[in-house]
């Protein structure tokens, strides 16, 4: 079996991933009684859906609890005397062989009573296998405790932690596989790699009824992996976790480089007891508790909390000054563990609870009228009567909640935070020790070079023309990093022929499904630049001089802001980077230079080639430099005495800062990228000042740093230094493990010899001009690009003239001698030939293909009918994409034509998802990341939301829409789980496929997505294309799809669930070939995009965003798309050639069908011919990629859904059958658990597969539900079905709501003032109304499009993209209001009228009056229905006094919604026809209206 | 880029140009440039593609894809937008030496693949290139290159056509002593003596001459190299030799009454056209003037020669196509001809010349030339010709369909087979089938020391591959030269 931190082919269990349920019940009254462990397993079982269940349907991916140690139990069940409570600790531990009566038995004894304890005995934990799956039952270690007497030791747990870590060690020597799932006075933790039911089962302990405890604290895992876990089971020693933290290699590595010295100040002269604070061979749950215990030794666990994962605080003006203050302070001591992320920690003492600044992890609670607490990921998993319940609750984000034994109550954050912030005078010590250089009003100073010098330098670091006017021009005007389209089709930097910055080997990594990329845009509130400079403070002893380190509001500075720097008490060294020998040797000594400026105590180095400009010579990379010093300093236990600061020409893409930033630079100054701005200037490319635009660059390549960041989910720049979130491709092992060492990668590539041939050949120019450049744009003098003009053509002709031979032209031009891809690295094995027509025939290979998902509305209307028609024809599937699609098409026309398409999309937009769309997918597809953008957004810009696009996806014409980076219901993998659970409600024929892309660990996360059931998984490459996409992400983020797709396959088989989903590979497919290698690693079916589109006309414009497509290919322009000349029979062409070169591969490898090649892996070979002109692709080693597992290579069996235990199809669907077949009324009552997802949804689906998208009449079928409501209550419902339900519900109520009604009442009016739905309620949602008798979680009608709801209060984010429909809220909202709503009306009654204008003022939204009747009237109606359905009391109170309404409601409008709507109207009088008013608003380009034209309300 | 949407506001716009009847008084250049202002709009078309054909540069079959030597179109296309005309030079002199020349007389196979040109007019490319340089001379921005370093080696190059001068202003800027020799009287080749003035004013062409000789490059004209110095000398002199002597032994029509006379072979009227035109000549022998002509010939040359007959004030002039009449324009679902030409009927120069004075134009279609018609006394009086028809299997003569055209001059210009031998000869350079012996990448015959480039090497072609197998072979020189120095 495997162990943790082994490798395998491509496996690497190091990036396996867990997310879970999470959970406890306590009596702050510390009664203890058998019933709160009981309870708290219960809930365990309740949470089951949230965990990991393997392949077998048996093994579960881990569980376990934390209670008291149950004194009067061991009283009772120990063969040998124990002392009273509290003076005993006991150890409970896993290893491979019994220690009592062992030889270890004694050294085990003898580290305790070195520390002055004294072991009393050992015990085996009694266990009954029966209840758990023969194979797991096969790796469970020996389960003991140990008791040991505490002897009236002083600091027990500092001394219990002393006399652990010297056991662990003893361990590890003799290799015991020892692990301490706990050892403590207080508390103690059962678990192992079981299923969320089988915990109770397997330890018979936890049956007694005399194990009592006053608390339980429970952990279901679900592992994107199936492999033995028993230490990776939570909870650990001191905490539980739910998420992951991102920046964990960052947190990892600057916590060794500070470790020394916090161990020192902990344990004096014991220091050398311990030899760390983290076990980096743990998860990152493991590390962070790890840290944690460090730190609970030192300080009360609430606060060790707070340091290490503090709130937003810099952008959050609202908070305490106290608590800001103390979080600004330890900003200076350490960075923010950062990640999406909720603990739970327990000492015996106090139980706490905490979310990170984003709060993507749900946290309900309920506090009893009998003093007891829930608390848990979703609401019902304890039932409490409702006659019981005192308070309900919500963890909101950054928020601690604090359980306090001793006093008896929770501790409610602001209170705690605020003692805590008061212990030491944080405020006053910054007010007077802070350090303020006022850097930002120090000058840009131009450069006194002369124009020789500064082309030589430009030249010397590659600067091209394209970059100077695509780049550097664009980032300036636009104040962004810049967009570009379609995909990369460069070779990647190992394989390019041209000599290549080592920036480029270098690709950013992203978040998918187990973590969510952030928005820094919307969410700027939780953000961070702040960057330091000099010596870090100890952690442990705060007091003033911390501060003397310099903060800086960004960490890009300028050469005058340096100068600043230097000249403050900062002692600053300038090591130079230049070098002419050899690159090693070069390093080397600035290696020793570096660590003797340290021990002169030089707080800031400087990695320095700005010789250059006196002198000749080559630059070392200064990315090499950083990381190399970096890492160093950290082995010499240096690094946090110093900062370092690169100074460097070869800087100037938001992506090399970012580099630069990861590898453990503080921050960077890209003098000679910013000379060159000077120099736009001065040639007029740039308006402005020179000190202004420099100044632009300056601070937007920060920006662009923080989204860089925020596909991966990091919110703060700080916890991004030397996090190392990059995947290495092409270097060698060797150079990995010395200068960037961590670093995740999957093939060894070229060695430091031959990064410094390249690095000098690179910097010797070429030409006396400044060279065009050919990144993006094609050049006859440049690299090479896939599509080129000889391969456009060639295809285009082709396909255009169903040539073949043509066709094996472009396929000769493209894959023949090349080495431009990884999958040119292999070739094929000469096997026996068979003759051709055995193979299976083109006619079924075709069915295998799928195009990419391009939306209506970055293509037009005509190529993405065509692609469909195409697709339709000949069997294999098209992809709708993200913005919908028009009903019209859902229709086999009467000439047969089939424009739908097969594959319908759900992107995180939800544009045009609704219940219909989804009833005609054939396969749905959940986008999580797409090839050319990973980890990020999109965004369509007014300007190409004609009135038909915004039709098909639900929004107004001329408004802006918001792609979401994450989808806001997948933030983890258990919700992925629950998406698909929801697609397949909504549509139970479709199969649900999962888009990822390609990069390092993404195998392991397709485990994952396997156990969550998905039907198909696709690995795109990061080659993909777009229609816009920053250029940064284009070329930069995500790896090819032969790594991602080799891995996937491999993983899935090692986990015995390749059988169970299909696997898709895409990416720049091009040929036969090309498709050939996909299916032989790992690959069934297969997608074609680019090559699709320039079939159809694509000539590579790389105009997509810009509109101006000129063969109205990527268009809305009505004139473009006249030009459009693409036919389906090209497309089908085009399929079938890519069938038929398939088919001569097969015969030639003796295959006579596809399936045959799938995984083959044993086919291929190392290419032996790499020409010796390639040295690079020849340093490449692609073993790793053909590493083969036994087994099913493709799928056979169908993935087992649960549909039929669900509730729909058990109670409702069966009553409402008949009712809902004959249009007749229905009317029933049910009894809901928070196990019963996804309520009403198949229901919902029968009734728009009978009626279609119309529905039936509202209410005509009408449940009344009680109780706790199941994750996504109502999802997707369509007109005629309404779901009254009383009592609370969790997340996702009705999201993607179709035109149903969703009412949650109240169970009485004292609970209206308290959370009763969960989050991300009315996501996506299109149509219909809902009545929420209370409060309601975190971003509530997210990316609503026409839902009318009434709430009573709503959490953080609210109305978050909102682009439709009406929302009453009768309450306050939470922060960050209203970000990114861009349509709809919003009337708030907040408890402050004024307060409320205060803090949520945006510049998008208008806070207007009600000034009209009608208007009024729409407002009265909701509210009367609401009355109606809920007798809410607030409703009531408001209709009491309706006259006086405009006092107390805000009216919330976006500002571009209310003109374009003004507009309209104005139109509308024009002329009847309503599609061509709708066209003249969206050509009239005003940004005011005369006020007479201004229509009087807009609702 | 140039303008935003500009491709959607603007059309295309064709050079200024003298009218058609007054032109034909005199050989004058009947093109001129634009206008800044409207170069500008003309660069506000430029669509600045992410994969710009016009750059492709590739032959393909016998057309030619994109500009040979891939000059940066929309990189200038922008700045001439932005009217930064002294950048857009700079941007153009990078990979063009000589955008005078292409940029009269290139046909503009980047015009042909422009993006465009799919379903519209293409950028007018040639027109800006024209403008850009014609500019750049007027403000005086066009500056003899002297090299910072002389080397010590030199190089000869025979041949003074475009490939030998570009490979001449390309070895001198690496400071090598470049010394060209040409056995007319002036420098310029093809250039100088096989366009006529009024296509490429000759005055151009001295202009760069004269830049060139002011950056040190030496021209022995009036000396054929084998004949006025010898192999030896030359091999003595220099440390490498370019044999650049073009492709100019003119195919041939051997019929009945080919030893008639006023049979001509087009170029040999065209160069004493020039020559008398220049002063070399007092008069030339062969005139089309009062006569009845007829040429053979379809291409470029031929059209010259019923532009110059025409200045001659001849008495009618007939041009033979041996195709049908191309169609006036093709209606098609989508352009399967691009980034190819699409074979449709183009009028040149010269026949709107024609039309304009005769009201037709001048050329027969689907016309094979059978025999001469010579009179006793040795006089060409006429051609007969029988009509060509394609079919499936080719051109066919159909039978029953001869014809007499009446003829005083006949100019033969069908054209051309390869280089002369006289050179090859003289160097013991292997030659096949007319060319001589050298690859595209390092240019060498089968004399380590000497290199051969331009149409003697490919076979005839257009000036703009002349230029790119002038900077090439440079390339190849400097890289044999530095290695043997090295050694």
């Amino acid at each position: 079996m495997l162990e943790y931190g082994k490798k395998i082919g491509l496996y690497d269990s190091r990036e396996e991933h867990d997310a879970c349920g999470i959970g406890f019940y306590a009596n702050m009254d510390n009664k203890r009684t058998h019933d709160i462990v009981e309870k708290s397993l219960e809930m365990l079982r309740r949470l089951d859906h949230r965990g990991g269940i393997g392949a077998d349907g048996v093994t579960g991916d881990g569980a376990g609890i934390m209670t008291e140690v149950p004194y009067s139990y061991f009283a009772q069940h120990v063969d040998f005397e124990l002392p009273e409570e509290g003076q005993y600790a006991v150890g409970m531990f896993f290893t491979n062989e019994k220690i009592a009566g062992s030889k270890h038995e004694a050294q085990f004894n003898n580290y305790f009573e070195v520390e002055g304890l004294t072991v009393l005995g050992y015990r085996d934990v009694p266990v009954d296998t029966h209840a758990i799956a023969a194979h797991v039952a096969e790796t469970m270690p020996y389960i003991q405790q140990v008791f040991v007497a505490l002897n009236d030791v002083s600091l027990i747990e500092r001394t219990l932690f002393l006399a652990r870590k010297q056991i662990e060690y003893y361990a590890q020597q003799q290799q015991l596989d020892l692990y301490f799932t706990s050892l403590s006075h207080r508390t103690i933790v059962y678990k192992g790699w079981l299923r969320s039911d089988q915990i109770k089962a397997l330890y018979q302990d936890l049956n007694h009824a005399d194990y009592v405890s006053k608390l339980g604290l429970v952990h279901s895992r679900f592992s994107t992996n199936t492999f033995p876990s028993w230490k990776r089971a939570h909870p650990n020693r001191l905490l539980m976790h739910n998420g992951e933290i991102n920046t964990i290699k960052g947190n990892v590595n600057w916590m060794r480089a500070r470790q020394n010295r916090l161990i020192e100040t902990i344990f004096g002269d014991d220091k050398d007891k311990v030899k760390e604070i983290v076990d980096e061979d743990g998860s990152d749950s493991a590390i962070v508790d790890n840290a944690l215990e460090f730190l609970s030794l030192a300080m009360e666990p609430e606060r060790a909390a707070m340091l290490m994962i503090p709130e937003p605080w810099l952008y959050n003006k609202a908070n305490d000054a106290n608590v800001r203050a103390f979080y600004e302070y330890y900003s200076y001591l350490m960075e923010p563990w950062d990640g999406p992320t909720m603990i739970s920690f327990c000492n015996g003492d106090k139980i706490g609870a905490l979310t990170d600044r984003n709060g993507l992890r749900p946290g309900r609670y309920t506090i009893t009228k009998d003093n007891y607490i829930v608390f848990s990921s979703e609401v019902g998993v304890v039932d409490v009567p409702e006659s019981q319940v005192a308070f309900k609750g919500q963890l909101n984000p950054g928020k601690l909640l604090l359980v306090d034994f001793n006093e008896h109550k929770v501790i409610e954050n602001n209170e705690l935070k605020a003692r805590i912030a008061n212990e030491l005078p944080y405020e006053s010590w910054l007010s007077q020790f802070k350090v303020n250089l006022d850097l930002e009003n120090i000058k840009y100073q131009p450069s006194n070079w002369d124009d020789a010098t500064l082309m030589r330098l430009q030249k010397q670091f590659v600067y091209t023309k394209e970059e100077m006017d695509k780049y550097l021009t664009e980032l300036v005007e636009n104040k962004k990093d810049p967009i570009g389209a379609m995909g990369y089709d460069v070779p990647i930097a190992v394989l390019n022929e041209k000599d290549e910055t080592l920036f480029n080997y270098f690709k950013q990594l992203f978040a998918q499904v187990t973590n969510p990329p952030i928005d820094a845009y919307r969410e700027k509130i939780v953000t961070s630049e702040l960057s330091y400079l000099g010596g870090e403070g100890n952690l442990l002893q705060p007091n003033e001089t911390v501060l003397k380190r310099i903060q800086l509001q960004r960490p890009v500075l300028t050469e005058a802001q340096l100068t600043a720097i230097e000249q403050s008490h900062l002692d600053v060294a300038h090591i130079a980077t230049i070098y002419s020998g050899d690159l090693e040797t070069a390093l080397e000594q600035i290696g020793d230079k570096a660590i003797q400026a340290v021990k002169n105590n030089k707080e800031v180095l400087v990695l320095d080639d700005r010789g250059l400009v006196e002198r000749s010579g080559y630059a070392m990379p200064m990315l090499l430099a950083v990381s190399h010093i970096h890492q160093l300093l950290i082995r010499e236990g240096l690094r946090m005495k110093t900062s370092i600061v690169a100074l460097s020409g070869e800087t100037r893409e938001v992506h090399h800062v970012a580099c630069l930033l990861g590898y453990g630079a503080n921050v960077v100054v890209p003098y000679l990228a910013q000379r060159t701005i000077e120099q736009l200037v001065n040639q007029q490319r740039l308006v402005g000042d020179i000190f202004e635009n420099v100044q632009t660059y300056t601070d937007t390549l920060s920006e662009g740093v923080i989204k860089v960041m925020a596909k991966m989910g990091i919110s703060t720049v700080q916890s991004y230094q030397g996090a190392q979130i990059f995947e290495a491709v092409g270097l060698s092992d060797a150079v990995i493990d010395k200068y960037f060492t961590g670093t995740q990668t999957k093939l060894s590539g070229i060695s430091i010899e031959m990064i410094d041939q390249e690095n000098k050949a690179r910097q010797t120019p070429k030409s006396e001009y400044i060279e065009s450049g050919s990144t993006f744009q094609w050049r006859q003098q440049g690299q090479y690009h896939a599509f080129n003009p000889t391969s456009i053509h060639l295809l285009q002709h082709a396909c255009r003239l169903n040539d073949y031979e043509k066709f094996k032209a472009f396929s000769h031009e493209v894959n023949h001698k090349r080495t431009d891809h990884i999958r040119h690295l292999m070739e094929f094995k000469k096997q026996t030939p068979i003759n051709i027509n055995e193979v299976e025939p083109a006619s079924e290979i075709v069915q295998r293909f799928n195009t990419g998902a391009m939306s209506y509305g970055s293509i037009s209307e005509e190529a993405h009918q065509t692609l469909a028609e195409a697709m339709n024809q000949i069997g294999g599937k098209s992809n709708s994409g993200e913005g919908g699609e028009n009903p019209q098409r859902f229709i086999v026309d009467e000439a047969g034509h089939n424009r739908s398409s097969a594959i319908k999309q759900v992107a995180s937009g939800r544009f045009g998802v609704t219940s219909d769309y989804l009833q005609h997918a054939k396969e749905i597809q959940i986008k999580v990341a797409q090839g050319a953008k990973p980890g990020e957004g999109g965004q369509l810009p007014g300007t190409k939301v004609y009135p038909w696009i915004a039709e098909v996806r639900g929004s107004t014409p001329g408004i802006g829409l918001i792609s979401p980076p994450p989808h806001h219901d997948i933030y983890s993998i258990e919700d992925l789980a629950q998406l698909i659970h929801d697609l397949k409600n909504a549509n139970k024929d479709a199969n649900i496929t999962v888009k990822l892309v390609s990069k390092t660990g993404v195998g392991t996360i397709a485990a994952g997505v396997a156990k969550a059931y998905a039907d198909k998984i696709v690995i795109s490459g990061y080659d993909g294309g777009t229609g816009a996409s920053p250029k940064t992400s284009i070329q930069h983020a995500g790896v090819p799809w032969e790594i991602g797709l080799a891995e996937t396959h491999q993983t899935l088989m090692m986990n015995d669930l390749r059988s169970r989903v299909k696997v898709e590979t895409d990416g720049k497919l091009l040929t036969g070939k090309d498709v050939a290698y996909a299916c032989a690693l790992g690959a069934e079916e297969f997608g074609f995009a680019t090559a699709p589109l320039v079939v159809m006309g694509c000539i590579m414009m790389r105009v997509c965003h810009k509109d101006t497509c000129p063969v109205g290919i990527a268009t809305q322009n009505q004139d473009l798309r006249a030009l459009f000349k693409g036919r389906a029979a090209h497309v089908v062409n085009f399929m079938h050639f890519v069938a038929e070169e398939l088919r001569e591969i097969l015969a030639e490898l003796g295959l006579k069908s596809v399936d045959e090649l799938v995984g083959r892996t044993d086919l291929l070979n190392r290419k032996s011919n790499l020409a010796s002109r390639r040295p690079k692709a020849a340093a490449m080693n692609v073993e790793a990629l053909l590493y083969q597992h036994e087994g099913d290579r493709f799928r056979k069996i169908e993935q087992n859904h649960h549909l039929e235990q669900g509730f729909d199809l058990t109670e409702l669907y069966p009553d409402a059958q008949i009712a809902i077949d004959q249009g007749q009324s229905f009317k029933g009552k049910y009894q809901l658990k928070n196990e019963q997802r996804d309520v009403g949804v198949i229901t919902g689906s029968m009734i728009t597969r009978a009626h279609g998208a119309e529905g039936l009449p509202e209410d005509t079928i009408f449940a009344e539900t009680t109780g706790h409501a199941g994750q996504s209550l109502a999802a997707y419902t369509p007109s005629g079905l309404t779901i009254h339900h009383t009592g609370d519900a969790n997340d996702y109520v009705g999201k993607g709501l179709s035109g149903g009604k969703v009412i949650v009442n109240a169970p009485n009016a004292q609970r209206e003032d308290e959370i009763i739905v969960g989050n991300v309620c009315f996501y996506g949602a299109s149509h219909g109304k809902a009545y929420i008798n209370g409060k309601a979680g975190e971003r509530f009608c997210i990316r609503n499009s026409g839902v009318h709801a009434v709430v009573e209060g709503i959490g953080d984010h609210g109305l978050e993209y909102m682009t439709g429909g009406r929302v009453v809220v009768l309450g306050d909202v939470g922060k960050n209001f209203g970000q990114g709503m861009s349509g709809g009306v919003s009337y708030i009654f907040p408890s402050d009228v004024a307060q409320f204008k205060a803090d949520n003022k945006l510049a998008s939204l208008d806070f207007d009056e009600i000034t009209v009747d009608a208007e009024r009237n729409v407002l009265k109606d909701m509210l009367e229905a609401h009355v109606r359905y809920t007798d809410s009391l607030k409703a009531k109170k408001i209709l009491e006094d309706f006259e006086n309404v405009a006092k107390k409601v805000v009216k919330v409008i976006p500002k571009d919604y209310k003109l374009m709507m003004q507009k309209i109207d104005l139109q509308k009088q024009q002329t009847d026809v309503l599609d061509e008013a709708l066209l003249n608003a969206f050509n009239d380009k005003r940004e005011v209206l005369a006020p007479e034209q201004q229509r009087t309300a807009v609702y | 880029m140039g303008e935003f949407k500009g491709f959607m506001n603007y059309d295309k716009q064709q050079l200024h140009e003298l009218s058609l009847v007054e032109r034909l008084n005199h050989h004058d250049a009947f093109q001129q440039r634009f206008t800044k202002d409207e170069a500008a709009q003309q660069g506000a078309r430029c669509m600045d593609c992410g994969t710009p054909f016009c750059q492709t540069g590739e032959p393909f079959g016998k057309e030619t894809i994109g500009c040979p030597i891939g000059n940066y179109i929309p990189e200038w296309n922008d700045l001439v937008y932005r009217q930064d005309f002294k950048t857009a030079y700079e941007r153009l002199s990078e990979t063009n030496n000589f955008p005078e020349f292409t940029g009269r007389v290139c046909p503009a196979p980047c015009e042909q693949s422009c993006v465009m040109k799919i379903n519209r007019e293409s950028v007018a490319i040639k027109g800006i290139e024209r403008t850009i340089i014609d500019e750049a001379y007027e403000n005086g921005w066009v500056q003899p290159k002297i090299p910072k370093h002389r080397r010590d080696e030199s190089v000869a190059i025979v041949g003074s056509g475009p490939a030998g001068l570009t490979a001449a202003d390309e070895l001198n800027k690496l400071g090598y002593n470049v010394t060209v020799y040409e056995r007319a009287h002036e420098a310029g080749g093809l250039l100088m003596y096989g366009i006529p003035n009024m296509k490429l004013d000759k005055d151009v062409i001295r202009r760069r001459i004269d830049i060139m000789q002011q950056s040190g490059i030496r021209f022995e004209t009036d000396t054929e190299v084998g004949v006025d110095i010898s192999r030896e000398a030359l091999n003595e002199a220099y440390d490498a030799i370019i044999l650049c002597t073009g492709s100019q032994n003119a195919r041939d029509l051997p019929l009945e009454g080919r030893m008639g006379f006023g049979i001509h072979f087009a170029m040999d009227y065209l160069t004493e056209q020039t020559q008398y035109l220049n002063g070399e000549i007092k008069a030339p022998s062969i005139s089309a003037e009062g006569k009845n002509v007829v040429v053979i010939g379809a291409g470029d040359t031929g059209a010259d020669c019923v532009a110059t007959a025409l200045r001659e004030n001849c008495k009618s002039i007939v041009q033979f196509n041996k195709y049908t009449k191309q169609p006036e324009a093709i209606e098609f679902d989508e352009n399967t001809y691009w980034p190819l030409a699409m074979p449709v009927f183009k009028m040149d120069y010269a026949h709107k010349e024609y039309e304009s004075k005769f009201g037709f134009e001048p050329r027969a279609y689907g016309v094979q030339t059978m025999r001469y018609d010579v009179d006793r006394v040795g006089n060409v009086k006429g051609v007969y010709t029988q009509i060509l028809e394609e079919t499936d299997e080719g051109m066919v003569v159909v039978d029953g369909t001869e014809r007499h055209w009446p003829a005083d001059l006949v100019l033969l210009s069908i054209g051309f087979i390869g280089t002369e031998t006289t050179v090859p000869h003289a160097f013991n350079i292997q030659t096949e089938r007319n060319k001589i012996v050298a690859d595209n990448k390092d240019f060498r015959t089968n004399q380590p020391h000497i290199f051969a480039a331009g149409d003697a090497r490919r076979g005839q072609s257009l000036v703009v591959w002349a230029i790119q197998e002038g900077r090439a072979v440079a390339n190849a020189v400097d890289e044999y030269i530095s290695e043997k120095t090295f050694v």
